[in-house]
Parts: C-alpha cells; structure tokens; sequence
C-alpha cells in the first residue's frame, strides 16, 4: 500500500475519536453555560410560568442533561441530527442549506489569501532586504494591522455608499428572481466585498509565512549548493526556494482553512451572508445544544479533510517527508 | 451644548417631516416596494400565539388584531371589530365583527375564528394571554359578526380594549382546529386578513410580502408589497439606509451615534414618533434579599444618586425623557406625576445612607453589590457604567457583571443572583398588562420581566388586586394613580427614564409613524413616493 493510502485510512480510522470528543465538548460547554433555549427565548418576550414550563416540556429541556445527551446521540446513531430550537427547524436541513455559502465564501477568500499573499510574499521573498521586499512587507504589515470589521466597513462605505458599485449586503437581489448566467454574476457581484475582507486579512498571514520560508531557504545550504552548481537564479528561486517555502504555507493555509469556514462571523454578519458561523453563534446565544453540534461537526469534518489535504500535498512538495511515519 | 444637538437633530427631523406635512393634500401613490430592515427572524411568527414586537414587526401586516392603537381621543381604531361594549357586571365583553372580511385563502372571517382564537390560542398558548385571559370562560357566537366573551370574574372593558391591539390577533379557525396549534406550518405561513399577503421567507435572508387586492380596506392598500431583509449588523443597516438599497430601518435599527451623521443625508429622516403605545422604561431593578437593599433608605439614596438628566443626555442623545413613575406620560388616561421624585442630590444620598446605618468604612466604602445590566438594549449596557459610577460616589462599590441574554434571563428572572440589574420594562398600554407584574408578589420564580425581586408590600397588592377588577373607569384610574404614588413612595425599583425607538427612513417613505404603535402596526396606508 502507497504511504499515502496508509496516512488517509488511520486518518479515516481516528475521526470517530476526534467527532466523538467535540459532540461531548459541545454538549459539555452549552449546558455549563448558565441558563437554557427556553431563558434565551422568553428574554426576548415574556410570559407567565405555565408558558415556560411548557416549552421546556416541549423542548425536552425538562429532562437531565445526560438523558439528553443519551438521546441526542442515540439520534444520531440513525443519521438524525436532531431539531434546533432556535429556528423550529431540522439541523440538518440547516446545515446543507448554509454549507454551499459558507464554502464558496471561504474558498473564494482563501483563493483571494493565496492569490494576493502569494505574490505579496513572492516578491519580498524572491530577493530578501532589497527596496521591492520593503515595498511589499509595509503592504503585508498595513494589511496585517487591519481589522476585518473595519476593513469590511471601509470597503463598503467606499464600493457600496459613495460609488454604488456594488451591493452593501445580502447574496442577492432580492425579488430579482434571475436564472442561469445573469444568477451567478448577481451572486459574483454580492459576493465581492465579503470575499475581499475575509481574503485580505488572511492574505497578510500567507505573505509573511511565505516570505519568512523563502529567506530561510535562500540560506539553507542545498541552495548554496545549488548555486555553486551553477543553477540559473530563476530555476533555483521556482525549483528550489519558492516550492521549500510552500511547506509552511500549506501548513498555515490548512490550518485557517476550517477556521475560515466556523469563523467568519463578522463577515458573515457584516454582509448579511447566511453562512454556517453565524449558525455557531446564533447556536451559543440562544443556547441550542443540537445545532451547534451539528455546525462543529461540520467544521471538524472540514479540517479533517483539509489535514489529510495538507498532509498528502507535503510529501508531493517535499519527498523528504515521509507520510507513513509522520505522527498524527 | 445637548441642548443644541436635541435641536439640531429636532430640525433635521422637521424638514425631514415638512414634505410630509405639505403632502397632505397629494394624494397617495400606489405602486411601489418598500424594503426595511430586520435583524430578527422569530421562530414562531404567528402573532396570535407569540405577541412580541420581534413578531409583529413582520406579521401584523398579515394577520390583524381586533383593534389598533390610535392618535387622539378614545386611542383605539377598529380593525377586525367595529365596536365592543362590556356588560354592568363586567362578565362579558360584546364585539361587533366586519362582515365583509375573507382570510387571504379566501374563507370568510367569522365570530368562529374569534372565538377559537380566543379559547384555544390566545388563552391557552399565547405568552402574554395565558395570564391576560385566565378568566376568558366561553365565546359565545349567536351570530357571524358577534362574539361575546364571558368571564368567570369581572374584567374591566377598558381593560379588555387596552389589550386588544397587542394580544388578539385572528388567524383562520379551519387552518388550525384539530392540529397541534405550536408546530402548525401557518405560524411560519401566515394567513390572515391584512392588508398585505405572506409570500415567502428565505432564512437568513428575508421576507417577501405582496399586496392583498381583496383587503376589505380598499382602495388601501398603497403598497405593491413589503421586503424585510435580514441585516444582522447595525452598521451594516446604516450602510444600507446610505447605500439606497433599504428604505427604512424601524426600532433603533441604526446606532444612535450613526444618527446624526444619517440624519444629514439629503433624502433621509429621523423620525422620534410611532412608538408611544410600546414605550419602555430603564429601571434599576433591585434585589430585596439583600439586608441592605431592603431598607426603603437604601432605595431611595440609590435613586438620588442618578442623575436622570445625564443618563438622558449621554446615554440616550436626547432622545428619551426622565421618568416620574411606572407609567409614561404619553398614557394620559393614568397618569399622574403627583408622586415622590428623588432628585439627583449625591448629599443626601449619603446622608440618607448614614441613617440607615451604612456610614463609609476606612476604605470609603459602605457595602459591595454586584450589578448586573440586561444585555437587550446599548443603553441598558451602558446604564450599567453609569450606575456604577453614580454609585462609587456615594460610597456603593457595585462589580459589573455581564451576562448574555440567557444568562441574564437566568441569574436575575429565576436564580435571584444579583443585588442590582438593570432592566427595560415595556408599557403596553394599561397599567395591567404587563406593568403591575413587576409590583405584586407572590410570583413563581423564572418568570421575566416580573416581580422577581423580593418584593412583598400587602397595601401594594391589594391595589393591584383591585385596580384589576374596579369596573367603572374613574376608579381604575384613580386606584392607578395610587399604584403610582406608592410605586414611588416604597421604590422597590427605580425607573429612571423613559424611552422610545426611532424610526430612519428614506423621506420618499410617507405616512410613516401614523398612530402610536406604528412599527408593529399594518402599514397599509404607508405610501412610496415615485
């Protein structure tokens, strides 16, 4: 069996372990928070002690948390990932209808990242302390020293209220009802502006962990060594220092990835985009023990596939990894 | 300098309002999509089992209640009912009903659908009837376009009228007899009789609402439909306002501090009306439990500390009223100011708290207390600082503690573990709705907004208890009156200033804010200017 093969079956193998710890971390962390679904929806309301009682009956928070735990998972046994509270709804349906935004979101940022950091980082690492590597980490520094809330309002106020390019919010006009073509360019167009402001920031990172691995290996001596062979300088920088240099980015990049779908909240909320971290939150908020489950589950499906991504895309950028042995 | 700006913004709002005033004699316009924001999207919309302004924002203009708050004299406008009389003995209460209403499937409105309402939604299920209605016996329908309600004790018709804007609303009997009324589809599809038809929500999104052509207010009407979309960030609405792509963002949507720079925009408006019959209260809600704070000397150097004016002034914008007692001015049929005031007098604060037995220790401090703000509002968080500023000052160390919606609902509403809280009361339009709940004792623990604090004063219930029956308005009024001046005397909370939400609309919006509960109201003579 191919080392790689190896690496995905003991990673398939492990995943029961890891899912099975963030249910229980979830379910333990929601029912520590002090108060229920039902204390978080009668805030907003009001209403006597028959009304509370009630729902609580109906929402089968009258039971113990294990008792609730016990059924939430013998549900999931069969598939079931329950009911949320908070939108009457099953998660399920929840989640595969948020799923395809958050993911064109967060891949069309981390495209953005890897685009704009790439080239940031390529040119102030491709000849470390010249005037075009200055030039290129004060952008990276400007563009790491911006929050994204911040970053996001400006690009609105600028794009969206004094130009009127583009929308401000929302992932599409609204009562437009357009199909095909004219569909996905209204979406391209609303997607504009959250897809920058989640991409620029994380492109800042990808320049620097990029830049940093390109002068690290300009120093190595298989470089020097490559130098004193004789190599052109534009082969050594492509075949030798930039492809040494991926090995931390990929690193980096598979490690934010996840963290771009679970953690886009204030984009998300900037833009009215109706993805899976405002599920996240609004699961906290309002207390809703099989929502949020069911969103991390999501989220850890997600990193785990991307480790595997990352793992598999070393030992491709860099044969001296060895895949089998690698600890996992 | 505050002065000034209350007056800047009360100009702005004037020339905002002028076309509005001129265009009386234009006639309205019809045609024309009016998009708002919302930063809510209930689980339950269905206003006749939730009454919640968080509901009736999008559903009260698909599904009407009997009658609406009005300007004016009387404060009630017919909606599904055209009158109501009570009898002598206060047992039951007579509607007259439209008869040339039909739900939007087309099914006629009836006294049926009253009726079922009343006895299998509004009584058994809804948050606020469930109490409101405990003594609703029977609906008695002889006739299509009569229903008469019968109570088991006497209920004042005031009383009755009072609450029919806010918790009677009518869905259609035969979509809901015989289901489980909670887990109905129609509380997300809703069917009524408004002026506008539900067409569809897409979560996260928005709402679509289309006009009703059958409503039996024609020509009304003027609108061709209503989109709320679903904006999460309040900057994000006030972009939105900027951008053109909404026309109007009700209940504060837009940060106060985004006001006035909005408010300069050419073709935007703050407007400060339509929001009087749901006016709320910033109260320090107290804790009684705790030895000090029982003390009435305690309460009343507590409320000598504040400085109303202030909090009106920086924490509000000017945009709020100090508040004399437990009912808001605008309610003219109870209120009365002859009541107690404490003045802001940090002196006799502390001389008040030296009484009482509290002198400074070495360390300047006479007792600690935890306070915690109700995370609803911006200005209930920053009342919190407030207070504990006001309260160092007078020698009452207060630990800010601050809790999410449900840990705040929790710690205060059912585990009783705070000393301090601040709270934001809603008046709904009589003093027995949702007001002197938060007076009487005897309550069960977790219920919100309520008398959760350890307060038990016998004179005070036996007000209540009889304001509650007094059947002839006069007396209700003047036993109101007394419920006020003893809210007062005995301040087991404090009310601090009262307060309304606004509205920022697009001025190509008209008949905006047109009676007192205007946001949650149907809008259907609301208008777009081409």
């Amino acid at each position: 069996m191919s080392p790689g093969l190896a690496l995905v079956r003991r990673r398939l193998a492990h995943a029961p372990l890891v899912l099975a710890l963030v249910i229980t971390g979830c379910f333990v962390l929601l029912e520590a928070a002090p108060g229920d679904a039902v204390d978080a929806y009668v805030a907003s309301l009001g209403g006597d002690a028959g009304f509370l009682h009630e729902l609580r009956a109906r929402w089968g928070l009258d039971k113990t948390p294990w008792t609730r735990f016990l059924l939430y998972l013998a549900g999931l046994a069969t598939g079931d990932l329950g009911i949320s509270l908070t939108f009457n709804r099953p998660v399920r349906a929840l989640l595969l209808e948020r799923l395809p935004i958050t993911l064109l979101l967060a891949f069309s940022a981390m495209a953005v990242a890897l685009l704009v950091g790439g080239i940031l980082g390529f040119l102030a690492g491709s000849r470390p302390g010249s005037l075009r590597d200055r030039l290129a980490s004060a952008c990276v520094l400007a563009l790491n020293a911006t929050p994204s809330f911040w970053l996001g309002i400006v690009l609105v106020l600028l794009f969206a209220v004094r130009l009127r390019w583009l929308p401000s919010a929302g992932i599409e006009t609204i009562g437009a009802d357009y199909r095909g073509l004219a569909r996905l360019c209204d979406l391209a167009r609303h997607m504009v502006l959250p897809v920058l402001t989640l991409g620029l920031v994380y492109a800042a990172l990808y320049a620097r962990v990029l830049r940093a691995g390109m002068v690290e290996a300009w120093r190595s001596d298989f470089v020097r060594a490559a130098r004193a062979k004789g190599i052109p300088r534009r082969r050594l920088l492509f075949a030798h220092v930039a492809r040494n240099a991926l090995v931390p980015l990929v690193t980096v990049v598979g490690v934010h990835g996840a963290s771009m779908v679970g953690g886009s909240v204030v984009v998300e909320s900037l833009f009215a985009v109706p993805g899976l971290g405002r599920l996240a939150f609004e699961a906290v908020i309002y207390r809703d023990p099989a929502l949020l489950v069911g969103v991390v589950l999501v989220c850890a499906l997600l990193v785990i596939i991307l480790n595997l991504a990352v793992d598999l895309l070393y030992g491709w950028l860099d044969p001296r990894i060895e895949l089998a042995d690698s600890p996992s | 300098m505050t002065l000034r700006r209350r007056e800047l913004l009360a100009c702005s709002l004037l020339s905002a309002l002028a076309p509005a005033g001129i265009a009386r004699a234009e006639p309205p316009r019809r045609g024309g999509v009016l998009v708002v924001a919302a930063d809510t999207e209930p689980r339950n919309l269905n206003p006749a089992l939730v009454a919640s302004n968080g509901v009736f924002f999008v559903a009260s203009k698909v599904i009407e209640p009997l009658a609406e708050m009005a300007y004016g004299q009387g404060g009630l406008e017919p909606r599904l009912a055209l009158a109501w009389e009570g009898s002598p003995d206060g047992l039951s209460v007579t509607f007259r009903l439209r008869s040339d209403v039909r739900f939007h499937d087309g099914t006629p409105f009836s006294s049926a659908d009253v009726a079922f309402c009343a006895l299998e939604l509004w009584k058994k299920h809804q948050n606020l009837g469930r109490a409101f209605f405990k003594d609703l016996e029977a609906v008695d329908t002889p006739d299509p376009s009569t229903a008469i309600l019968r109570f088991s004790a006497p209920t004042p018709v005031q009383l009755v009228a009072n609450a029919l804007p806010a918790l009677t609303a009518v869905v259609p009997r035969h979509l809901f007899a015989g289901t489980d009324v909670l887990t109905n589809p129609h509380n997300q599809k809703l069917i009524g009789t408004g002026p506008f038809r539900f067409v569809e929500h897409r979560p996260g999104q928005f709402y679509r609402l289309e006009r009703n052509p059958d409503y039996w207010g024609a020509p009304l009407p003027w609108l061709d439909g209503i989109v709320y979309r679903v904006l999460p960030d309040r900057g994000a609405i006030a972009a939105a306002l900027e951008a053109g792509e909404i026309d109007l963002a009700a209940f504060s949507a837009v940060p106060l501090a985004d006001l006035k720079r909005l408010a300069a925009v050419p073709g935007i408006a703050v407007i400060d009306k339509g929001y009087e019959g749901i006016t709320y209260q910033l109260t320090v809600e107290i804790n009684h439990r705790r030895k000090e704070l029982s003390d009435v000397r305690v309460r009343r150097a507590i409320a000598h500390a504040i400085d109303r004016e202030f909090v009106v002034r920086a924490i509000f914008l000017g945009w709020a009223k100090p508040a004399t007692g437990p009912v808001p001015r605008f309610d003219t049929t109870f209120f009365t100011d002859e009541v107690p005031s404490y003045p802001f007098d940090r002196k006799r604060a502390e001389a008040l708290l030296d009484e009482a037995g509290y002198p400074r220790q070495a360390d300047g401090v006479r007792f600690r207390v935890d306070l915690l703000p109700a995370p609803w509002f911006e200005q209930t968080r920053q009342m919190g600082e407030y207070l504990r500023e006001a309260l160092k000052a007078i020698g009452i160390e207060a630990r800010l503690v601050i809790k999410d919606p449900a840990g705040h609902q929790k710690a205060v509403y059912t585990d009783h573990a705070f000393d301090l809280a601040i709270g934001s009361p809603v008046y709904r339009n009589d003093p027995a709705i949702s007001t002197t709940i938060l007076y009487e004792s005897g309550l069960p623990p977790g219920v919100p907004f309520s008398n959760q604090y350890g307060y038990a004063n016998p004179e005070m219930d036996a007000v209540i208890r009889a304001a509650a029956r007094a059947l002839d308005p006069a007396e209700r009024a003047a036993l109101y009156r007394r419920f006020q001046k003893l809210a007062m005397e005995d301040l087991p909370l404090i009310p601090v200033c009262e307060f309304t939400f606004l509205t920022v609309a697009r001025t190509r919006v008209r008949n905006v804010a047109t009676n007192p509960r205007w946001a949650v109201s149907n809008w259907a003579d609301c208008w777009l200017e081409s």
